[in-house]
Order: structure tokens, then C-alpha cells, then sequence
């Protein structure tokens, strides 16, 4: 189901992601956002460059990131069979439409737990800069034939 | 924008209520990327064992969080925001599936005026997440 031999693993940073505010829009409506996150002049008169993300927006990033996982064929996972368990996000700050930034993740732990596995990957996010913008901590739980 | 000094333990903040139809899966699909198909797809929900087609957590993740944006006025005051997902939203082919969201202070930081707020999701009658804490700065 999983190899638990990719814990510890850590793979290559993603290309550079440019958030773009109509990709932000989108994700906003997806997500069922208020003015906050669509409204330009509005972020700007909160002091913002540009449209502030959600605060899920970072799965976006995040996701990249696990596909190279799920592809990898030394890790075994099945997507179908794929539940998410738990997610989290650390601001360092916040992120902005024009922000560049690439991920690098790392497979914190594989557990097995009642013939399900348990996979927590912890994935940097980092800017144009270098700087760490905010650590995406996700559980997905692979279930049992 | 909320003032720090007038909050208390206990107190509810915001609540709200989100329709979920299988619109709005699709919709999340593509503005996330996240396109497995159990959260769109009735065939291999069922085939996989699943009761039905899935509300993506993220989905549930991301619209929880939004009435304690709108409380802030301000998506950049969100420090940490974290969920266990512990029950699933099924959608139903027609009609939606109704999220109810509300948040209250659980804990205050006064010293870096930081407040922990719990949210509680609940879709019909169950909660769908659980520990769903958010840190905001105020």
C-alpha cells in the first residue's frame, strides 16, 4: 500500500509557482470567500501589494508537490484509495498574488494502523527570496484492502 | 477589524452556512487541482466503498475558515490554521449538502495579541472536523 521505507524521504523542489490574483479569485469563489480575498482596492487600503490568498491557498502549492510524490513509484501509494486526515498551515506571512514560490516536501512519518496507512508529509514554501513563507502539514490515510 | 481587548473565552464570533452541490466539488477540483475522482464521480465512490461522493476536506477545510476571514476583514491576519477530518460530507447528485460553520475564542494571548479560535462544522448534525483551530493575529 505504502513503503515505509520513503519516510525521511525528501524530494526536489517544484518550479517556481507564480500566484496570480485571478487564480486567487478563483480559488476564493471555490472556497466560498468573502470581499476579503477578491476585492483589489480593499486589500490595498489594508495595506497589502496585491490580493491576500485564502488561508487554504497553499494546498495549491502543497499539491504539486504530492503529485511528484503519488508518481513516484518507490513510494506505492494508490490515489483511490487516498483520504485525507488531517492538514494544517503555518504563516510565516502572509501570501500575496505575485508571489513566486516553490515547495520542497518531505515525508515526516508512515505509520500503519489498523491495516490503513498513515503518511504525514511537511512541505516548505518558500518565496522568490528563499524565505520560508509557510509550512503545509498533511496526514493522508491510505486504506486497507 | 475586531478589537483584542474585547474578547472573551467562550465567546462565538461568527457563524455562517455553506451549500454544497456537486457544482461546487467541480469548482474546487479546478481552482485546487486536487481532481480525484471520488469527489466527483458516483461509480468509483461506490467502487472504493465509499457511502457516496465526497466534499474534498480541503473543500470543507477552506469554507470553515471563511467566516472568522470575514470577522477579521483580513485573510493576512490568519497565523496558523489547522483540522482533523473526521467525518465525511456526502453530496448528493441533485440538491447540496448544508455545512453549518460557527467559531468561538478558546484561548487569548495577550501579551502578542494572538487568539485561538475553535471552529465547529457540522453537517447534518455531526461535526466533520474535529480540533479545527485557528490562530489569528489581532
Amino acid at each position: 500500500m505504502v513503503n515505509p521505507e520513503i519516510q525521511g524521504k525528501r524530494y526536489p523542489r517544484t518550479p517556481r509557482y507564480l500566484v496570480g490574483r485571478e487564480k486567487v479569485r478563483e480559488f476564493a469563489k471555490a472556497v466560498m470567500a468573502g470581499h476579503e480575498s477578491l476585492d483589489l482596492d480593499y486589500a490595498r487600503s489594508n495595506g497589502y501589494s496585491d490580493l491576500v490568498v485564502p488561508p487554504t491557498f497553499p494546498v495549491v502549492i502543497q499539491e504539486q508537490s504530492l503529485q511528484v510524490v503519488l508518481a513516484d513509484p518507490e513510494a506505492k501509494i494508490d490515489f483511490s484509495r487516498v483520504v485525507h486526515g488531517d492538514q494544517r498551515f503555518v504563516y510565516e506571512r502572509p501570501i500575496v498574488a505575485g508571489d513566486e514560490l516553490t515547495s520542497e516536501l518531505e515525508v515526516a512519518s508512515v505509520k500503519s494502523l489498523g491495516g490503513n496507512h498513515m503518511v504525514t508529509f511537511e512541505t516548505k514554501i518558500f518565496d522568490a527570496n528563499d524565505s520560508l513563507v509557510c509550512t503545509a502539514i498533511s496526514t493522508l490515510v491510505v486504506r486497507g484492502e | 477589524m475586531p478589537r483584542f481587548e474585547e474578547l472573551e473565552v467562550g465567546q462565538q464570533v461568527a457563524a455562517s452556512e455553506y451549500k454544497f452541490s456537486r457544482d461546487s466539488l467541480v469548482r474546487y477540483a479546478g481552482a485546487s487541482g486536487d481532481f480525484n475522482t471520488i469527489h466527483y464521480r458516483d461509480d468509483i465512490a461506490q467502487a472504493v466503498g465509499l457511502p457516496g461522493v465526497l466534499a474534498h476536506g480541503m473543500l470543507t477545510m477552506g469554507v470553515s475558515v471563511q467566516p472568522v476571514v470575514s470577522w477579521l476583514g483580513d485573510a493576512g491576519k490568519v497565523l496558523d490554521y489547522g483540522v482533523r477530518f473526521t467525518k465525511p460530507v456526502v453530496v448528493p447528485p441533485y440538491g447540496y449538502a448544508l455545512v453549518k460553520v460557527s467559531a468561538t475564542v478558546a484561548q487569548l494571548d495577550a501579551e502578542n495579541r494572538k487568539a485561538r479560535l475553535d471552529l465547529t462544522t457540522s453537517f447534518e448534525e455531526n461535526n466533520v472536523l474535529g480540533k479545527a483551530q485557528v490562530w489569528v493575529q489581532l
